[in-house]
Protein backbone atom coordinates (compact mmCIF):
# COMPACT_ATOMS: atom_id res chain seq x y z
CA UNK A 1 0.00 0.00 0.00
CA UNK A 2 1.27 3.44 -0.59
CA UNK A 3 2.01 5.48 2.29
CA UNK A 4 3.03 8.88 1.90
CA UNK A 5 4.07 11.18 4.66
CA UNK A 6 5.65 14.88 4.51
CA UNK A 7 5.09 16.68 7.95
CA UNK A 8 6.59 19.36 9.93
CA UNK A 9 6.12 19.96 13.66
CA UNK A 10 7.68 21.94 16.13
CA UNK A 11 7.58 21.30 19.98
CA UNK A 12 8.48 23.36 22.86
CA UNK A 13 9.82 21.95 26.20
CA UNK A 14 10.80 24.86 28.34
CA UNK A 15 12.53 27.07 26.13
CA UNK A 16 14.10 24.38 23.72
CA UNK A 17 12.35 24.08 20.65
CA UNK A 18 12.06 20.19 19.19
CA UNK A 19 11.84 20.34 15.12
CA UNK A 20 10.15 17.20 13.55
CA UNK A 21 10.81 17.91 9.60
CA UNK A 22 9.84 13.88 8.02
CA UNK A 23 9.56 13.31 4.39
CA UNK A 24 9.04 9.47 3.15
CA UNK A 25 6.91 7.60 0.89
CA UNK A 26 6.78 4.24 0.49
CA UNK A 27 4.53 1.32 -1.25
CA UNK A 28 5.97 -1.62 0.51
CA UNK A 29 4.06 -3.37 3.39
CA UNK A 30 7.01 -3.02 6.07
CA UNK A 31 8.09 0.31 6.85
CA UNK A 32 10.76 0.79 9.73
CA UNK A 33 11.43 4.16 10.97
CA UNK A 34 15.26 3.29 12.48
CA UNK A 35 16.97 5.59 14.90
CA UNK A 36 18.27 6.71 18.01
CA UNK A 37 15.76 7.69 21.08
CA UNK A 38 14.19 11.23 20.80
CA UNK A 39 14.69 11.67 17.12
CA UNK A 40 11.27 11.74 16.43
CA UNK A 41 9.85 8.39 15.56
CA UNK A 42 7.23 7.85 17.87
CA UNK A 43 5.89 11.59 17.08
CA UNK A 44 5.56 10.84 13.81
CA UNK A 45 3.75 7.58 14.21
CA UNK A 46 1.24 9.61 16.65
CA UNK A 47 1.00 12.17 13.61
CA UNK A 48 -0.24 9.45 11.70
CA UNK A 49 -2.62 7.74 14.22
CA UNK A 50 -3.76 11.24 14.33
CA UNK A 51 -3.07 11.29 18.00
CA UNK A 52 -0.53 14.46 17.54
CA UNK A 53 -1.59 17.44 14.60
CA UNK A 54 1.04 18.56 12.71
CA UNK A 55 1.61 22.10 11.96
CA UNK A 56 1.83 21.61 8.52
CA UNK A 57 1.92 18.88 5.83
CA UNK A 58 0.20 15.49 4.29
CA UNK A 59 -0.22 12.29 5.34
CA UNK A 60 -1.79 10.08 3.00
CA UNK A 61 -2.50 6.40 3.37
CA UNK A 62 -3.37 4.19 0.34
CA UNK A 63 -6.19 6.12 -1.34
CA UNK A 64 -7.03 8.35 1.91
CA UNK A 65 -5.90 11.47 2.89
CA UNK A 66 -5.71 11.68 6.68
CA UNK A 67 -3.99 15.07 7.02
CA UNK A 68 -3.41 17.90 4.67
CA UNK A 69 -3.19 21.28 6.15
CA UNK A 70 -3.06 23.32 2.71
CA UNK A 71 -6.70 21.70 1.88
CA UNK A 72 -7.77 21.78 5.81
CA UNK A 73 -7.93 17.89 5.91
CA UNK A 74 -7.75 16.87 9.62
CA UNK A 75 -9.51 13.01 9.70
CA UNK A 76 -10.02 12.33 13.76
CA UNK A 77 -8.06 9.53 15.31
CA UNK A 78 -10.98 7.22 15.73
CA UNK A 79 -12.20 7.41 12.29
CA UNK A 80 -8.39 6.49 10.65
CA UNK A 81 -8.92 2.87 11.02
CA UNK A 82 -5.32 3.10 12.31
CA UNK A 83 -3.90 -0.13 14.58
CA UNK A 84 -1.66 1.15 16.91
CA UNK A 85 0.44 -1.09 19.20
CA UNK A 86 1.75 1.68 22.26
CA UNK A 87 5.87 0.60 23.50
CA UNK A 88 4.41 0.20 27.04
CA UNK A 89 1.14 -1.05 25.04
CA UNK A 90 -1.40 0.54 27.18
CA UNK A 91 -3.46 -1.91 27.96
CA UNK A 92 -6.38 -1.03 30.17
CA UNK A 93 -5.97 -2.03 33.85
CA UNK A 94 -9.27 -2.19 34.88
CA UNK A 95 -10.38 -4.67 32.05
CA UNK A 96 -9.63 -8.42 31.44
CA UNK A 97 -7.99 -9.72 28.44
CA UNK A 98 -11.39 -10.46 26.63
CA UNK A 99 -12.55 -6.86 27.25
CA UNK A 100 -9.57 -5.25 25.97
CA UNK A 101 -9.46 -7.01 23.15
CA UNK A 102 -12.91 -6.63 22.63
CA UNK A 103 -12.84 -2.75 23.38
CA UNK A 104 -12.98 -1.44 19.84
CA UNK A 105 -15.81 -3.37 18.41
CA UNK A 106 -19.48 -2.38 18.69
CA UNK A 107 -20.43 -2.76 22.38
CA UNK A 108 -23.47 -3.01 23.57
CA UNK A 109 -24.29 -2.27 27.25
CA UNK A 110 -22.58 -3.08 29.90
CA UNK A 111 -19.86 -5.58 28.79
CA UNK A 112 -22.59 -7.09 26.35
CA UNK A 113 -21.02 -7.84 22.93
CA UNK A 114 -23.29 -8.28 19.44
CA UNK A 115 -23.26 -11.85 18.44
CA UNK A 116 -21.53 -11.23 15.30
CA UNK A 117 -19.19 -9.22 17.42
CA UNK A 118 -18.78 -11.58 20.03
CA UNK A 119 -17.89 -14.24 17.48
CA UNK A 120 -14.77 -12.06 15.84
CA UNK A 121 -13.30 -12.05 19.59
CA UNK A 122 -13.30 -15.37 19.93
CA UNK A 123 -11.84 -15.71 16.72
CA UNK A 124 -9.07 -12.89 17.89
CA UNK A 125 -8.48 -14.76 21.42
CA UNK A 126 -8.04 -18.38 19.46
CA UNK A 127 -5.74 -16.73 16.87
CA UNK A 128 -3.33 -14.84 19.70
CA UNK A 129 -3.25 -18.22 21.64
CA UNK A 130 -5.25 -15.78 24.66
CA UNK A 131 -8.58 -17.88 25.15
CA UNK A 132 -7.16 -19.41 28.23
CA UNK A 133 -6.47 -16.06 29.75
CA UNK A 134 -9.18 -14.30 28.73
CA UNK A 135 -10.54 -13.38 32.18
CA UNK A 136 -7.25 -12.10 33.37
CA UNK A 137 -6.09 -8.81 33.85
CA UNK A 138 -3.12 -7.13 31.98
CA UNK A 139 -1.19 -7.02 35.51
CA UNK A 140 -1.08 -10.68 35.63
CA UNK A 141 0.24 -11.10 31.86
CA UNK A 142 3.74 -12.01 31.13
CA UNK A 143 5.32 -9.58 29.06
CA UNK A 144 4.41 -11.51 25.36
CA UNK A 145 1.40 -11.68 26.85
CA UNK A 146 0.66 -8.39 26.88
CA UNK A 147 1.77 -8.15 23.56
CA UNK A 148 -0.50 -10.46 22.45
CA UNK A 149 -3.47 -8.49 23.79
CA UNK A 150 -2.25 -5.17 22.30
CA UNK A 151 -1.90 -6.85 18.82
CA UNK A 152 -5.25 -8.39 19.00
CA UNK A 153 -7.14 -5.35 20.35
CA UNK A 154 -5.64 -3.84 17.51
CA UNK A 155 -6.29 -6.02 14.80
CA UNK A 156 -9.76 -6.92 16.02
CA UNK A 157 -11.00 -4.47 13.92
CA UNK A 158 -9.68 -4.97 10.52
CA UNK A 159 -6.93 -1.56 10.47
CA UNK A 160 -5.92 -0.57 7.03
CA UNK A 161 -2.39 0.25 8.53
CA UNK A 162 -0.74 -1.42 11.47
CA UNK A 163 1.35 1.10 13.63
CA UNK A 164 3.89 -0.63 15.73
CA UNK A 165 6.16 1.55 18.64
CA UNK A 166 9.02 -0.15 19.43
CA UNK A 167 6.83 -3.89 19.77
CA UNK A 168 10.16 -6.11 20.92
CA UNK A 169 11.90 -3.94 23.40
CA UNK A 170 10.93 -5.02 26.74
CA UNK A 171 11.10 -8.86 25.72
CA UNK A 172 14.15 -10.85 26.02
CA UNK A 173 15.97 -11.87 23.08
CA UNK A 174 14.80 -15.17 22.66
CA UNK A 175 11.22 -14.25 22.54
CA UNK A 176 12.24 -11.22 20.13
CA UNK A 177 13.00 -13.83 17.33
CA UNK A 178 10.05 -15.81 17.79
CA UNK A 179 7.80 -12.76 17.99
CA UNK A 180 9.39 -10.95 14.96
CA UNK A 181 8.17 -14.35 12.92
CA UNK A 182 4.83 -14.00 14.38
CA UNK A 183 4.64 -10.77 13.22
CA UNK A 184 5.33 -11.68 9.74
CA UNK A 185 2.94 -14.66 10.20
CA UNK A 186 0.44 -11.89 10.96
CA UNK A 187 1.10 -8.82 8.50
CA UNK A 188 0.13 -12.31 5.96
CA UNK A 189 -2.75 -13.02 7.55
CA UNK A 190 -4.41 -9.77 8.19
CA UNK A 191 -2.63 -8.96 4.72
CA UNK A 192 -2.13 -5.32 6.53
CA UNK A 193 0.64 -2.73 6.07
CA UNK A 194 2.70 -2.36 8.69
CA UNK A 195 4.71 0.83 9.98
CA UNK A 196 7.41 0.22 12.98
CA UNK A 197 9.88 2.00 15.03
CA UNK A 198 13.17 0.29 16.39
CA UNK A 199 16.48 1.16 17.14
CA UNK A 200 17.55 -2.19 17.24
CA UNK A 201 19.24 -3.72 13.59
CA UNK A 202 18.10 -6.85 14.13
CA UNK A 203 14.56 -5.46 13.82
CA UNK A 204 15.26 -3.94 10.48
CA UNK A 205 17.33 -6.76 9.31
CA UNK A 206 14.65 -9.07 9.58
CA UNK A 207 11.30 -7.11 9.19
CA UNK A 208 12.15 -4.02 6.67
CA UNK A 209 11.01 -4.10 3.59
CA UNK A 210 11.60 -0.06 3.58
CA UNK A 211 13.71 1.64 6.17
CA UNK A 212 13.57 5.24 6.86
CA UNK A 213 16.46 6.45 8.86
CA UNK A 214 16.02 9.07 11.35
CA UNK A 215 18.33 11.99 12.69
CA UNK A 216 17.59 14.89 14.91
CA UNK A 217 13.91 15.11 14.24
CA UNK A 218 14.99 14.27 10.23
CA UNK A 219 14.94 11.43 7.73
CA UNK A 220 18.48 11.13 6.54
CA UNK A 221 18.39 8.40 3.73
CA UNK A 222 15.66 5.75 2.76
CA UNK A 223 17.01 2.71 2.27
CA UNK A 224 15.02 -0.69 0.07
CA UNK A 225 16.72 -3.48 1.30
CA UNK A 226 18.70 -5.46 -1.35
CA UNK A 227 16.15 -8.11 -2.64
CA UNK A 228 16.51 -11.81 -1.22
CA UNK A 229 14.70 -15.04 -2.47
CA UNK A 230 15.36 -16.92 0.49
CA UNK A 231 12.60 -17.06 3.36
CA UNK A 232 12.79 -14.66 6.08
CA UNK A 233 13.43 -16.99 8.86
CA UNK A 234 16.63 -18.09 7.35
CA UNK A 235 17.88 -14.34 6.60
CA UNK A 236 20.91 -13.89 8.06
CA UNK A 237 20.64 -12.72 11.74
CA UNK A 238 22.16 -9.29 11.24
CA UNK A 239 23.05 -8.59 7.69
CA UNK A 240 25.75 -6.62 6.64
CA UNK A 241 23.63 -3.55 5.18
CA UNK A 242 22.16 -3.41 8.38
CA UNK A 243 25.09 -2.88 10.36
CA UNK A 244 25.72 -0.80 8.19
CA UNK A 245 23.08 1.48 9.15
CA UNK A 246 24.29 2.73 12.66
CA UNK A 247 27.33 3.44 11.48
CA UNK B 1 -33.24 2.38 76.58
CA UNK B 2 -30.83 4.24 74.76
CA UNK B 3 -33.10 4.71 72.03
CA UNK B 4 -35.41 5.85 75.01
CA UNK B 5 -34.07 8.85 75.58
CA UNK B 6 -32.60 9.71 71.79
CA UNK B 7 -36.44 9.71 71.56
CA UNK B 8 -37.31 11.05 74.34
CA UNK B 9 -34.46 13.70 73.68
CA UNK B 10 -34.30 14.26 70.59
CA UNK B 11 -36.24 14.84 67.24
CA UNK B 12 -34.48 12.62 64.43
CA UNK B 13 -35.93 14.96 61.60
CA UNK B 14 -33.00 17.06 61.25
CA UNK B 15 -30.94 14.31 60.65
CA UNK B 16 -33.06 12.67 57.79
CA UNK B 17 -33.18 16.57 56.26
CA UNK B 18 -29.80 16.71 56.65
CA UNK B 19 -28.97 13.25 55.00
CA UNK B 20 -31.30 14.06 52.20
CA UNK B 21 -29.96 18.08 51.69
CA UNK B 22 -26.59 16.52 51.78
CA UNK B 23 -26.72 13.76 49.53
CA UNK B 24 -28.77 15.96 47.05
CA UNK B 25 -26.20 18.50 47.26
CA UNK B 26 -23.14 15.99 46.79
CA UNK B 27 -25.22 14.72 43.69
CA UNK B 28 -25.57 18.11 41.59
CA UNK B 29 -21.81 18.74 42.86
CA UNK B 30 -20.26 15.47 41.98
CA UNK B 31 -21.53 15.85 38.00
CA UNK B 32 -20.62 19.92 38.05
CA UNK B 33 -17.68 19.01 40.14
CA UNK B 34 -16.37 16.21 37.98
CA UNK B 35 -17.33 17.74 34.78
CA UNK B 36 -15.64 20.97 35.39
CA UNK B 37 -12.46 19.64 36.50
CA UNK B 38 -12.00 17.06 33.60
CA UNK B 39 -12.32 20.32 31.39
CA UNK B 40 -9.98 21.90 33.36
CA UNK B 41 -7.52 19.05 33.80
CA UNK B 42 -8.07 17.86 30.21
CA UNK B 43 -8.10 21.20 27.91
CA UNK B 44 -6.57 24.21 27.14
CA UNK B 45 -8.82 27.08 27.07
CA UNK B 46 -8.91 30.74 27.11
CA UNK B 47 -10.23 31.87 31.19
CA UNK B 48 -9.56 28.34 32.34
CA UNK B 49 -7.14 29.53 35.21
CA UNK B 50 -10.08 32.33 35.92
CA UNK B 51 -12.44 28.68 36.39
CA UNK B 52 -10.08 27.21 38.31
CA UNK B 53 -10.09 30.26 41.01
CA UNK B 54 -13.53 30.09 40.39
CA UNK B 55 -14.62 27.15 41.61
CA UNK B 56 -12.01 26.90 44.19
CA UNK B 57 -13.11 30.30 45.70
CA UNK B 58 -15.79 28.54 48.46
CA UNK B 59 -13.38 26.75 49.99
CA UNK B 60 -11.51 30.07 51.48
CA UNK B 61 -14.34 32.26 51.46
CA UNK B 62 -16.34 32.49 54.39
CA UNK B 63 -19.63 30.90 54.16
CA UNK B 64 -21.94 33.91 54.95
CA UNK B 65 -20.02 36.08 52.10
CA UNK B 66 -21.24 32.96 49.90
CA UNK B 67 -24.69 32.71 50.96
CA UNK B 68 -24.60 36.44 50.67
CA UNK B 69 -23.88 35.70 47.06
CA UNK B 70 -26.92 33.42 46.88
CA UNK B 71 -29.21 35.57 48.04
CA UNK B 72 -28.02 38.30 45.38
CA UNK B 73 -27.84 34.94 42.58
CA UNK B 74 -31.42 33.52 43.77
CA UNK B 75 -33.16 36.17 46.09
CA UNK B 76 -36.83 37.88 45.44
CA UNK B 77 -34.67 40.60 43.78
CA UNK B 78 -31.96 38.40 42.41
CA UNK B 79 -31.65 37.87 38.92
CA UNK B 80 -31.81 34.83 38.66
CA UNK B 81 -34.42 33.88 41.68
CA UNK B 82 -36.88 36.85 39.59
CA UNK B 83 -36.33 34.95 36.46
CA UNK B 84 -37.50 31.74 38.26
CA UNK B 85 -40.30 33.05 40.27
CA UNK B 86 -41.44 34.85 36.94
CA UNK B 87 -41.38 31.62 34.79
CA UNK B 88 -42.02 28.58 37.46
CA UNK B 89 -42.98 30.17 40.23
CA UNK B 90 -40.06 28.61 42.13
CA UNK B 91 -38.55 30.57 45.13
CA UNK B 92 -35.42 28.91 46.33
CA UNK B 93 -35.34 31.31 49.24
CA UNK B 94 -36.20 29.72 52.86
CA UNK B 95 -37.24 26.04 51.32
CA UNK B 96 -34.59 23.00 51.28
CA UNK B 97 -33.79 23.14 47.65
CA UNK B 98 -32.19 26.22 48.89
CA UNK B 99 -30.09 24.50 51.20
CA UNK B 100 -28.93 21.82 48.52
CA UNK B 101 -28.10 25.01 46.92
CA UNK B 102 -26.07 26.50 49.61
CA UNK B 103 -24.19 23.13 50.51
CA UNK B 104 -23.37 22.33 46.97
CA UNK B 105 -21.96 25.89 46.12
CA UNK B 106 -19.90 25.21 49.38
CA UNK B 107 -18.89 21.71 48.73
CA UNK B 108 -18.04 22.01 45.06
CA UNK B 109 -14.06 22.78 45.82
CA UNK B 110 -13.28 19.36 47.68
CA UNK B 111 -14.77 17.53 44.33
CA UNK B 112 -13.34 20.33 41.88
CA UNK B 113 -9.89 19.95 43.57
CA UNK B 114 -9.47 15.99 44.01
CA UNK B 115 -10.82 14.92 40.71
CA UNK B 116 -7.89 16.40 38.65
CA UNK B 117 -5.72 14.56 40.40
CA UNK B 118 -7.45 11.62 40.39
CA UNK B 119 -7.73 12.16 36.55
CA UNK B 120 -3.89 12.53 35.66
CA UNK B 121 -3.41 9.43 37.89
CA UNK B 122 -4.74 7.75 34.28
CA UNK B 123 -2.04 7.75 31.88
CA UNK B 124 -2.87 9.63 28.93
CA UNK B 125 -1.82 6.94 26.51
CA UNK B 126 -4.50 4.47 27.41
CA UNK B 127 -6.86 7.82 26.34
CA UNK B 128 -4.92 7.93 23.46
CA UNK B 129 -5.11 4.07 22.42
CA UNK B 130 -9.06 3.85 23.40
CA UNK B 131 -8.80 6.86 20.22
CA UNK B 132 -6.78 5.02 18.13
CA UNK B 133 -9.89 2.00 18.93
CA UNK B 134 -12.81 4.45 17.41
CA UNK B 135 -13.94 5.72 20.54
CA UNK B 136 -15.28 9.25 20.41
CA UNK B 137 -14.29 11.74 23.17
CA UNK B 138 -17.17 11.39 25.77
CA UNK B 139 -16.55 7.04 25.16
CA UNK B 140 -13.47 8.09 25.95
CA UNK B 141 -14.26 9.57 29.03
CA UNK B 142 -16.99 7.24 30.42
CA UNK B 143 -15.15 3.85 29.65
CA UNK B 144 -11.38 4.77 30.32
CA UNK B 145 -10.90 8.15 32.33
CA UNK B 146 -13.96 7.77 34.80
CA UNK B 147 -13.07 4.01 35.62
CA UNK B 148 -10.01 4.38 36.52
CA UNK B 149 -9.93 7.33 38.35
CA UNK B 150 -13.72 6.29 40.15
CA UNK B 151 -11.61 5.71 43.37
CA UNK B 152 -9.85 9.28 43.99
CA UNK B 153 -13.21 10.90 42.28
CA UNK B 154 -15.50 9.07 45.04
CA UNK B 155 -13.14 9.41 47.75
CA UNK B 156 -13.66 13.41 46.77
CA UNK B 157 -16.94 12.95 46.47
CA UNK B 158 -17.38 11.43 50.12
CA UNK B 159 -15.27 14.66 51.54
CA UNK B 160 -18.22 16.81 50.04
CA UNK B 161 -20.52 15.13 51.54
CA UNK B 162 -19.38 15.09 54.75
CA UNK B 163 -18.32 18.79 54.48
CA UNK B 164 -22.20 19.33 52.88
CA UNK B 165 -23.67 18.05 56.07
CA UNK B 166 -21.84 20.10 58.24
CA UNK B 167 -22.46 23.26 55.85
CA UNK B 168 -24.11 25.98 58.50
CA UNK B 169 -23.37 29.33 57.59
CA UNK B 170 -24.38 29.81 53.94
CA UNK B 171 -27.44 27.39 54.54
CA UNK B 172 -28.61 29.83 57.50
CA UNK B 173 -28.55 32.54 55.39
CA UNK B 174 -30.09 31.25 52.27
CA UNK B 175 -32.87 28.65 53.43
CA UNK B 176 -32.96 30.33 57.66
CA UNK B 177 -33.45 27.81 60.49
CA UNK B 178 -37.53 26.60 60.21
CA UNK B 179 -37.46 23.61 62.22
CA UNK B 180 -38.55 20.55 60.29
CA UNK B 181 -38.69 22.29 57.54
CA UNK B 182 -34.75 24.05 56.89
CA UNK B 183 -33.18 22.88 60.60
CA UNK B 184 -30.07 20.83 59.43
CA UNK B 185 -28.32 19.11 61.86
CA UNK B 186 -25.61 21.74 62.16
CA UNK B 187 -28.34 24.64 62.96
CA UNK B 188 -29.91 22.25 65.16
CA UNK B 189 -26.98 21.81 67.37
CA UNK B 190 -26.73 25.75 67.81
CA UNK B 191 -30.33 25.81 68.51
CA UNK B 192 -30.40 23.58 71.59
CA UNK B 193 -27.19 25.17 72.69
CA UNK B 194 -28.89 28.71 72.37
CA UNK B 195 -31.89 26.60 74.06
CA UNK B 196 -29.51 25.65 77.01
CA UNK B 197 -30.80 21.59 75.65
CA UNK B 198 -27.55 20.76 76.50
CA UNK B 199 -29.03 16.59 76.31
CA UNK B 200 -30.47 17.37 72.67
CA UNK B 201 -27.19 19.41 71.74
CA UNK B 202 -25.22 16.02 73.03
CA UNK B 203 -27.07 13.76 71.37
CA UNK B 204 -26.71 15.81 67.85
CA UNK B 205 -23.44 16.23 68.06
CA UNK B 206 -22.18 12.61 68.49
CA UNK B 207 -24.69 11.49 65.64
CA UNK B 208 -23.04 14.43 63.06
CA UNK B 209 -19.37 13.16 64.40
CA UNK B 210 -19.94 9.77 64.00
CA UNK B 211 -21.27 9.99 60.45
CA UNK B 212 -18.74 12.30 59.39
CA UNK B 213 -15.78 10.07 61.08
CA UNK B 214 -17.01 7.08 59.17
CA UNK B 215 -16.75 8.85 56.57
CA UNK B 216 -13.67 10.00 56.28
CA UNK B 217 -12.27 6.66 57.93
CA UNK B 218 -14.49 4.95 54.16
CA UNK B 219 -13.11 7.88 51.85
CA UNK B 220 -9.45 7.22 53.25
CA UNK B 221 -9.95 3.56 52.55
CA UNK B 222 -11.53 3.92 49.05
CA UNK B 223 -8.44 6.57 48.04
CA UNK B 224 -5.80 3.78 48.84
CA UNK B 225 -6.67 1.17 47.08
CA UNK B 226 -5.82 1.18 43.13
CA UNK B 227 -5.41 -1.34 39.96
CA UNK B 228 -1.62 -0.63 39.82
Amino acid sequence: MKIMVDIKKRLWSGRRVFRLEVAFASDKDFVVLFGPSGVGKSLTLQTIAGLTTPDEGRIVVGERTLFDSSRKIRVPARHRNVGYVFQDYALFPHLTVAQNVSFGLKQGWPWYLPRGERLRLDEALEIFELTPLKYSLPRDLSGGQRQRVALARALIRRPSLLLLDEPFSSLDALLRVKMRQELLKLKERFTIPVILITHDPQDVAALAETVVVYEHGRVSKIISPPKHDYPVRERPSLSSWAANLCA
Amino acid sequence: MWTGIVNFAVDLTPLWLTLKVAGVATLVTFIVGVSLAFLVARSRFWGREGLDALCTLPLVLPPTVLGYYLIVLIGRNGWLGRWLQETWGISLIFTWQGAVLAAAVVSLPLIFKSAPAAFEEVNLELENAARTLGLSETAVFFRVSLPLAWRGILAGGMLAFARAMGEFGATLMVAGNLPGKTQTLSLAVYDAVQAGNDARATVLVIIISTVCLTILVVSGKAFKAGYM
